[in-house]
């Protein structure tokens, strides 16, 4: 392997360095780096999506309060000394009318009535890490406060976990086939590269060149294109991925697309991984059609 | 060195060569003749290992060509070397640096290896073609600088297909005399060739063996000559 992988400029000179496979290596393998540090981001950010879900949801739920006008702060303060007595609920907070109105805010304006529509009261409730009895606190709810409606998030916080778990789990899918696809190409290039240099093959074994210094000239030769290759292509990624703009925290999902923290040491693997991939590849194409032209 | 014990060879069905023994001694110098087809460039590639036998035993140095893997076979090559008459090279490598590729697969091209291309190079004739691309050779200069080629690892054994085939009488006249002189270094030469009149003009210079290749057997040649 080492030899493989040694400058050994005397060597790589008695391959020709011309040929379509030369352009073919490096523009796919700098493509395939370009979409890799992309579907890369994207399992980053969506792992980092569900941790962040799963994190902020897990231990928090609401109650929403539907009463009439002037029994809304009664059947408020009910519901937040159920609450209070309630094993496994850390803390209740009924919203004031401003942070409601903030809810409502980006679907309906920053000038929103709130205190003249019938919004239902919100409470918010922060879980212990043991959590509590859902099934018990709603049986209370409903008979000391009939317009109480526990929601513990359950119901949709676990689709979005799951979508974000699956999108992560995609991106990573999309890595692995990238790699694949890159070890596809880099091996009919290898293959033509071969194919083309029988001559140049029957030369270097007339004169003493065993099949390992041959596959070396030919590997080495690979293996730098797809290094040089994926170094573009992951540094045109980078640079999109830092130009990509920020939308604030109303953005959502698309503006945390990218590397946070250590994670940009994530795309630095991709050329080196690449050229693992180009060399793998390169190696085995060698070996067979050296057999086959023995 | 090389020898040959009871070899056949089959190729698409056929039998090309049959029932060979041969052994090629040190310093010895060979000549091998037959009509075109007879066989000869085989027998030549039995003999470097490049083909293996369909029957009997190829020894190359003591050891068995079938018991041998690629690798093994091409590291008995560097002690062997080899004149195609089609002489190929590597186009885009300079004539200087095509002679010296053996010693660069071998690991071997350090300085003072590459010292000795110079003198080798005035020794076949071809000072000032160091830089030409093979291409720009005309068929007697390519000869000469496979010549180069095939000796400059100083092998113990030489075999030429034809190496006289593509040039006039004075430049085979020429490439002879530099095999002759390759012989009393002590070199054993095997030279393929159907050329009668190149292999009188050795006689009167060298001692040699003729064989002929006829009807699939190797025979000893030489009342006729």
């Amino acid at each position: 392997m080492r030899g493989l992988v040694a400058s050994d400029a005397a060597a790589d000179r008695v391959v020709p360095p011309a040929g379509f496979t030369v352009r073919l290596t490096l523009f796919t393998s700098a493509a395939m780096a370009f979409l890799a540090v992309f579907a890369l981001a994207l399992s980053l950010a969506s792992g980092r999506l569900a941790q962040n879900w799963g994190d902020q949801l897990a231990r928090s739920s609401t109650v929403r309060i539907s009463a009439a006008a002037e029994e809304m702060a009664a059947q408020t303060a009910a519901a937040l000394r159920v609450l209070e007595t309630t094993p496994g609920v850390e803390s209740a907070r009924a919203l004031t009318a401003e942070e409601q109105q903030a809810l409502l805010e980006p679907w309906f304006g920053p000038d929103l009535p709130v205190a003249t529509l019938p919004v239902p009261q919100l409470i918010d409730i922060t879980e212990t890490d043991d959590g509590y009895d859902a099934a018990g606190l709603r049986l209370r709810l409903s008979a000391e406060v009939p317009g109480a409606v526990l929601d513990d998030h359950t119901r949709w916080r676990r689709p979005l976990v799951a979508a974000a778990s699956r999108l992560r789990l995609l991106g990573w899918v999309s890595i692995g086939l990238i790699a694949a696809a890159t070890g596809a190409m880099i091996t009919l290039a290898a293959n033509a590269a071969l194919a083309a240099n029988a001559q140049v093959i029957a030369v270097l074994r007339l004169v003493g060149a065993t099949d390992a210094y041959i596959a070396g000239a030919f590997v080495r030769r690979f293996t730098l294109r797809a290094l040089g290759g994926a170094a573009v292509g992951t540094c045109l990624a980078v640079i999109g991925i830092l130009l990509m703009p920020d939308a604030g925290e109303a953005g959502g999902f698309l503006t945390g697309l990218g590397f946070q923290g250590w994670h940009w040491i994530w795309p630095l693997a991709v050329p080196p991984l690449a050229a693992l991939v180009a060399l793998l590849a390169t190696q085995a194409a060698a070996r067979r059609v050296l057999g086959e032209l023995a | 060195m090389i020898e040959l014990e009871n070899v056949a060879y089959s190729y698409g069905g056929g039998e090309l060569l049959s029932d060979i023994s041969l052994t090629l001694a040190p310093a010895s110098f060979h000549f091998l003749t037959g009509p075109s087809g007879a066989g000869k460039t085989t027998f030549l590639k039995l003999c470097y290992g490049a083909l293996r036998p369909t029957g009997g035993h190829v020894r190359l140095f003591e050891r068995d060509v079938t018991q041998m893997d690629r690798d093994a076979v091409a590291l008995s090559r560097r002690r062997i070397g080899v004149v195609h008459q089609d002489c190929q090279f590597l186009d885009h490598l300079s004539v200087a640096d095509n002679i010296a590729l053996p010693l660069v697969v071998s690991g071997q091209d350090s300085a003072g290896e590459l010292a000795n291309l110079r003198e080798l190079m005035g020794w076949v004739g071809l000072t000032g073609r160091a830089d030409a691309l093979p291409p720009e050779l005309s068929g007697g200069e390519r000869q000469r600088a496979a010549l180069a080629r095939a000796v400059i690892m100083s092998p113990d054994v030489i075999l030429a297909d034809e190496p006289t085939g593509n040039v006039d009488w004075e430049m085979s006249q020429r490439l002879l005399k530099l095999l002759v002189e390759l012989n009393r270094m002590g070199k054993t030469i095997m030279i393929a060739t159907h050329d009668l009149s190149l292999i009188r003009a050795a006689k009167q210079q060298v001692q040699s063996r003729v064989l002929r290749i006829s009807n699939r057997r190797l025979q000893l040649a030489g009342a006729d000559l």
